[in-house]
């Protein structure tokens, strides 16, 4: 007998390859104004840099709005996805995310801290008041919801809640004292957008990022043996409480980075790994680099869509995959009570 | 590895305390090589907690624990790992795992070259080979102890700790899981196991250790030890231990009604 009906993990990457190869052309080339693929490469090989004979609206855009913007959809998405692979597996439950958690939250509170206490002139001040508040929302939400060794699924979501309750609190709180300017920064964070993608959040999220998956990677065999509970994961040798904290800072560096770019982006890194781990199955090696895959194409996709659908308007990118998240997020756990096994 | 002569565990004068109770007073017990030694008592007896301490799990309030002529606490998470595996009564697996996966996980976090060979052997020995493909989560209660057996034996140690590895089995399966046990033991290895089935212990163990509120009140060869009147004061119920044949150990059963 044969429940096994998986995919191979290498066709499964190159096909996802393909897949986000595809999508970052069409999103390049698709938008209020549009660049035509022949366009795409001519403005491609020009090179940046602005001089006689590149001084067109399509080098202007391709290389000033729609190239960082695509990288940092990239990037975010990768990010999000892989924070929440490593998540459930720590976590031991599918329906941990950096968002429905709280750690999006917490960490969009440390950069809204950052921006009213107008640290966004200095270097790096925001991602680390966002990594900060990050990191600390998923040690406290970590922390309430273990009894005996077992992450309390019921007890994660309740105090999911709580820290959101509180995330939003405090974002109303800084909006509370904000002036105009302020504001308009504050309402970015809590909605999620790649609208203002620039090459410097590209560049301080990028490194981060790499760093991140990479780190993500080598908990790969100990997240699967984390699957066998802590004391049996640690009968093999594994060093749960020394794993745990480092895969939650892991968690923490990513998500809180995703969010300092581009505001709390919610449930990418729920419905990614979950539909993943149906086609491959749950083994953490093949699911981290496929997860980082599908991450980034479906936030592109998702992003083409929120400047596209009602165009020139833009819609928040995190509104749009909260529109389609949260419902899948209820059918998730539906789901998964109907099926007790599957609890933990 | 240890020396033939000194034992492969040993623990000296065990004592767990937890707030105002006394879980374990001063539990000593040894295992050697090629010993299938029982942990055996009431519910509540401490016996899990004395498996705890010999795994390593908890530390004892006063007492050691020796794997060979090394101390416990000298012993990191991946030495510890090399020296005991342990079963527990029962692993909920997270997320679709196959049969295969589960037990290589008995392998631990560094997967090497000649890794896959103890993994095969191990789910050969446990007759879990063709259902490799399975997910452990799709299988019965019997099928999903011998997986986890499978595990702890492809993790391939000298010691091996099991809590109640026959309680979810029915007759047959604990016949043959025990016999799996039992040839493991005659192969060399050493097996501490905690059972609340007499009989298991009676026809498998070499040596038997009866606890009773913490406290180790009897220990010896299964047939000297589990007599009749001191089962009988342990459990606080008349039990009477019958000779059935030659061939078989004495079995042990509650008296009839009539009896009490």
């Amino acid at each position: 007998m044969n429940d096994l009906r998986r995919l191979n993990p290498k066709i499964v990457a190159v096909a996802l390859t393909i897949a986000l190869i595809i999508v970052v052309i069409n999103a390049l080339s698709t938008g209020a104004y549009t660049i035509p693929f022949s366009e795409l490469l001519k403005v491609l090989f020009q090179g940046p840099a602005t001089n006689a004979g590149t001084d067109s609206v399509s080098h202007a855009i391709f290389w000033n709005v729609r190239l960082p913007r695509v990288i940092l959809a990239i990037v975010v998405g990768a990010s999000l996805a892989v924070a929440g692979v490593v998540m459930q597996g720590v976590f031991r439950n599918p329906l941990a995310e950096p968002a429905t958690v709280g750690v999006s939250g917490g960490a969009a509170v440390g950069a809204v801290i950052a921006i009213t206490l107008g640290l966004s002139r200095i270097t790096l001040g925001v991602q680390v008041f966002a990594f900060i508040g990050g990191t600390l929302a998923t040690a406290v939400v970590y922390g309430l919801s273990r009894v005996d060794g077992k992450t309390d699924i019921v007890t994660l979501i309740l105090t999911g809640i709580a820290i959101n309750a509180l995330s939003g609190a405090l974002i109303g709180l800084a909006v509370f004292i904000a002036d105009d300017d302020q504001i308009r920064t504050v309402t970015f964070w809590s909605l999620g957008s790649l609208g203002l993608a620039t090459w410097r959040a590209v560049a301080m999220v990028l490194p981060l990022a790499i760093v991140g998956i990479a780190l993500s990677t080598k908990f790969s065999r100990t997240l699967d043996l984390m699957a066998l509970g802590d004391r049996s994961a640690e009968h093999v040798g594994v060093p749960v409480e020394r794993v745990r904290l480092q895969t939650i800072a892991i968690v923490g560096l990513l998500a809180s980075s995703a969010v300092a770019a581009t505001g709390i982006i919610a449930f990418v890194g729920l419905i990614v790994p979950h539909i993943l781990r149906l086609v491959l199955g749950p083994k953490h090696r093949d699911l981290l680099w496929s997860s980082a895959l599908l991450g980034a194409i479906v936030t592109l996709l998702a992003d083409l869509a929120a400047r596209t659908l009602l165009s020139p308007a833009e819609l928040p990118l995190g509104v749009l995959t909260a529109l389609i998240g949260a419902p899948f997020f209820l059918w998730l756990l539906r789901k998964m009570r109907s099926s007790e096994s599957t609890w933990t | 590895m240890t020396s033939t002569t000194s034992p492969v565990i040993k623990c000296e004068n065990i004592s767990v305390i937890r707030g105002s109770a006394t879980i374990l007073q001063q539990v000593s017990l040894h295992a050697n090589r090629g010993e299938l030694v029982a942990i055996l008592g009431p519910n509540g007896a401490g016996k899990s907690t004395l498996l705890g301490v010999l795994a390593g799990d908890l530390e004892p309030d006063s007492g050691s624990v020796h794997f060979g002529n090394r101390q416990i606490s000298q012993l990191d998470n991946r030495e510890l790992a090399r020296t005991r595996a342990v079963l527990p009564q029962r692993v909920n697996i997270s997320f679709p795992y196959s049969v295969e996966e589960v037990v290589e996980m008995g392998r631990g976090p560094k997967l090497g070259a000649d890794d896959q060979n103890l993994v095969e052997s191990a789910m050969l020995r446990l007759d879990v080979s063709a259902m490799r493909n399975r997910l452990y989560r799709s299988l019965s209660i019997g099928e999903q102890a011998r997986v986890s057996m499978a595990r702890i034996l492809a993790q391939d140690t000298q010691l091996l700790l099991l809590d109640e590895p026959t309680a979810v089995l029915d007759i047959g399966q604990q016949e043959k899981l025990m016999r799996i046990v039992r040839s493991l033991v005659d192969e060399g290895r050493t097996v501490i196991a905690v059972f609340h089935d007499l009989n298991v212990a009676m026809s498998f163990a070499d040596r038997v250790i009866l606890l009773q509120n913490g406290k180790q009140v009897a220990s010896g060869a299964p047939r000297e030890t589990l007599t009749a009147s001191t089962l009988s004061s342990i459990y606080e119920h008349r039990i009477d231990v019958i000779k059935v044949n030659d061939d078989t150990g004495p079995i042990v059963i509650p008296s009839p009604r009539s009896r009490d």
